[in-house]
């Protein structure tokens, strides 16, 4: 553990992902896309365009990282399609 | 070629700044300080001074904009006085703590309620826990002078500095000023390179929501928390004490005058007896102190030039074989006493010096202060007992 | 000509994830989509106390990559002043100063300071995200906050005024641009973000920000409340350019032959109305009524 503190007389911050954790961990209810109910096409992606956080992939089969996706819920309820479930847990694993 | 003009310490204030080339002015009216942006303005609109002139809809937004103006690398001025400084706090605060260089002159005023306009020095001695440099002046030279010194400083330590003068006493009182030349100011004053840390060639957040404690950036550095930077802060707060020296020694060999760095003695060489006071009030108090040679008793006069940071250790020194000392000053802490004098007390405290020590608060409200009533309560102060006292009290 | 489609959008994104606000964040879907119209290290944003300090995150991380100057609750149009005349004093262009404040600091606490810049003719761009309250400090009442809207500064007889004519108040200042958006509808919020940037002078634009946990609904919902809000005319959209008023994407379709919904459809859903009155719905209803059809009208004069 550095314990040794850098000199600076005012505070800037820089940009990194991750600012206030994995938070993918804020998650109660984790995305899942049925990629055979999901268009792929890329006159949809209303997944993408509504997600606060933008963790949702533009590229076909969509992907959602998960490391960072808070669960919230709007893609699932946005899909046109319903190619998108949330299911109860925070990863694939819990709810597998 | 000397150029000596009559000029009003508010004139003054706005032809140093001018001759420091600031680049953005922002600022709001409010007596007495008005004509100093007047002035400003002036320049600005006839093209004499190439700056941005923003004329704000408040004090709290003057200080924001020049802080601003300041992140982003630019020189700024601005001014105000009493309610206006008063105003200003919030931004006061967010200033020192955005370690950003802005000078402002403030031109002493009495705080309402009630209303006055007139001087004294509640106004910058309230808000003397801000961060800022406080440094008070006794004439328009001093604040032509002092105002080209402020920014040397505040680049120096990046911390800001309040220029003080007494209001109509000083503000409106035309005298003889010698004008700094240009290029002598351009070469005592080094182009400003912006805030340290901060630029605009790269992505930041200037000025975020800190914890208390320190925090990891992913690279691996440990960035200070709150109190680190506020530690940080009063750091070099105490290292302006050296800035705020050498700034006046190096004006000196520059232009041929000084001003004393944090203080000024006046016939102090052999005195028994000091007399300590700030501004326009301590030059008064030279007056008071002749008279008292002739009626026998050596007193000298101490000028608390810098007040934050306050010279506690050249005080000490300037003050090591008198007998007594007398503080004069035109405010109050109220529900204890005047502010010069509590901290003048505090520094002594830690030392083995214990003259018997006086004060008296004087001048409120632009109520006068003459030489005369400063001997009689200094005479008393001296020959009979210490005395914490108000000078010229009505009604009592 | 208006982004019709997703794909259209640029795939830039300045926001890192990762970041500190609420799930189902209204204001960081409008970010997110504000800053795709936007240039990374080109963009200057001014942020005032708010939950847009939050989102920017606690140092020494930030997840935005924009320069970013905090200030002070009241003093966002002074800060943007200050940047406008700095960079301009030191010779630095090519930048877009945006302010990014919420309701409380813009309706309230920062009206005085908005005020001058527009007045004086700041070359900026300040967006209003409303989210009808002082939601950062945990939900009390702001003059943007609807009527019958229970917040924790009216506890118990809920709002009983009107949300303040903020914009009413802003196009007094005759300024080139004003819009209004909805992160419900983030192609003609990225449209809106282009057009205000490539306009010079003062410019101000207020997108409608719901907030899950501010008003009262699950998180899923944030698109539905976003467009129900449009659809019953609780927020309508539109744009002045230069004074020309033309009513924009879904207000638009509403006005040339849809029907709107009932302000009771929009309430419904949202416990912060939970105890709002049938009265105060119709007065609810009636506002909002009688501001569409005056907003109609004047596109409709305006683009006859």
């Amino acid at each position: 553990m550095a314990d040794k503190i850098r000199e600076t007389i005012s505070a800037a911050s820089k940009p990194a992902p991750g600012e206030a954790g994995r938070t993918g961990d804020w998650r109660s209810q984790t995305p899942f896309i049925d990629h055979d109910k999901c268009s792929q096409k890329d006159t949809c992606l209303l997944c993408w365009l509504y997600c606060p956080d933008g963790v949702v992939g533009r590229d076909f089969p969509l992907e959602i990282d998960l490391e960072y996706c808070k669960g919230c819920g709007i893609c699932a309820e946005e899909c046109p399609r319903e190619a998108i479930t949330m299911a109860e847990g925070k990863t694939r694993d819990d709810v597998a | 070629m000397t150029d000596i003009r009559i000029i009003t310490a508010n004139e003054a204030a706005a032809v140093a700044a001018s001759l420091c080339g600031v680049q953005v002015i922002a600022a709001y009216p409010i007596t007495p300080q008005t004509p100093v942006t007047e002035a400003l303005a002036g320049m600005v609109e006839s093209g004499e001074l190439k700056a941005e002139y923003l004329t704000v809809e408040s004090e709290h937004s003057a200080m924001a904009s020049v802080i601003a103006a300041s992140q982003v690398g630019a020189r700024v001025f601005t001014a105000t006085s009493a309610n206006g400084l008063l105003y200003m706090h919030e931004m006061l605060h967010w200033a020192a703590g955005s370690r950003v260089p802005v000078v402002m002159a403030c031109v002493n005023r009495g705080v309402g309620a009630p209303w006055t306009i007139l001087n004294d020095q509640q106004d910058s001695i309230s808000q003397r826990d801000t961060g800022w440099i406080q440094l008070y002046c006794r004439n328009s030279q001093e604040v032509t002078d002092t105002v080209i010194q402020a920014y040397r400083i505040a680049e120096h330590v990046n911390v800001p500095v309040m220029v003080c003068y007494d209001g109509f006493v000083l503000s409106h009182a035309s005298t003889p000023v010698d004008i700094p030349d240009r290029e002598d100011v351009d070469r005592y004053l080094p182009r400003w390179a912006g805030v340290p840390g901060i630029s605009l060639d790269s992505c930041m957040n200037v000025n975020p929501l800190i914890l208390s404690e320190p925090r990891q950036f992913p690279d691996g550095d440990l960035m200070p928390g709150y109190m680190d930077l506020r530690y940080r802060l009063q750091e070099d707060l105490v290292a302006a004490l050296e800035t705020i020296e050498t700034a006046d020694r190096e004006f000196e060999s520059l232009f041929g005058r000084s001003w004393g760095g944090l203080l000024w003695e006046y016939r102090m060489e052999d005195a028994e007896h000091a007399l300590v006071s700030m501004g326009s009030l301590a030059s008064e108090s030279t007056l008071a102190a002749d008279d008292m040679r002739r009626q026998g008793l050596r007193v000298g006069v101490i000028g608390v030039r810098a007040y934050r940071p306050f010279p506690a250790g050249r005080l000490v020194s300037a003050l090591a074989s008198v007998k007594t000392v007398t503080v004069f000053e035109k405010d109050i802490s109220y529900g204890y006493g005047g502010a010069v004098a509590m901290d003048l007390k505090a520094a002594l405290f830690d030392t083995e010096l214990r003259p018997r020590f006086s004060s008296f608060v004087a001048g409120l409200g632009g109520r006068d202060v003459t030489p005369e009533q400063l001997v009689r309560a200094a005479t008393a102060a001296i020959t009979e007992e210490p005395v914490h006292g108000w000078i010229d009290v009505r009604g009592r | 000509m208006a982004t019709k489609a997703a794909r259209e959008l640029p795939s830039q994104e300045l926001i890192l994830p990762g970041t500190r606000s609420c799930a189902a964040c209204g204001l960081m879907l409008t970010y997110r989509h504000a800053l795709k119209a936007l240039d990374e290290g080109k963009t200057i944003v001014a942020v005032p106390a708010s939950c847009m300090t939050v989102l920017h995150g606690v140092y020494p991380i930030t997840p935005v990559k924009v320069i970013c100057i905090n200030n002070p609750f009241a003093a966002t149009g002074a800060s943007v002043s200050g940047i406008v005349a700095g960079l301009k004093a030191v010779g630095k262009e090519g930048y877009t100063v945006v302010a990014f404040a919420g309701d409380g600091g813009t309706y309230d606490i920062g009206i005085q300071s908005l005020s001058g810049a527009l007045e004086r003719g700041t070359n900026f761009i300040y967006v209003c995200y409303d989210n009808e309250g002082y939601m950062n400090t945990g939900t009390q009442r702001s003059s943007a906050s609807p009527a019958g809207a229970i917040t924790t500064t009216t506890p118990v007889l809920a709002k009983l005024q009107h949300k303040k004519d903020m914009i009413g108040i802003v196009e007094a200042h005759r300024i080139p641009y004003i819009a209004t958006a909805s992160p419900a509808f983030p192609l003609d919020l990225y449209d809106k973000f282009v057009t205000a940037k490539s306009i010079s002078g003062s410019r101000y634009m207020e997108v409608h920000a719901p907030c899950p946990p501010g008003w009262g609904f699950p998180n899923k919902d944030l698109i539905k409340m976003g467009k129900l809000a449009v659809d019953s005319g609780i927020h309508v959209l539109y744009e002045i350019r230069d004074g020309k008023f033309s009513l924009t994407s879904r207000s638009l379709r509403l006005a040339e032959k849809g029907r709107k919904k009932s302000v009771a459809d929009y309430v419904v859903g949202q416990t912060r109305f939970r105890k709002i009155s049938d009265e105060q719905v119709r007065r609810l209803q009636e506002f909002c009524d009688e501001r569409w059809e005056e907003l109609v009208k004047r596109h409709n004069k305006d683009n006859g």
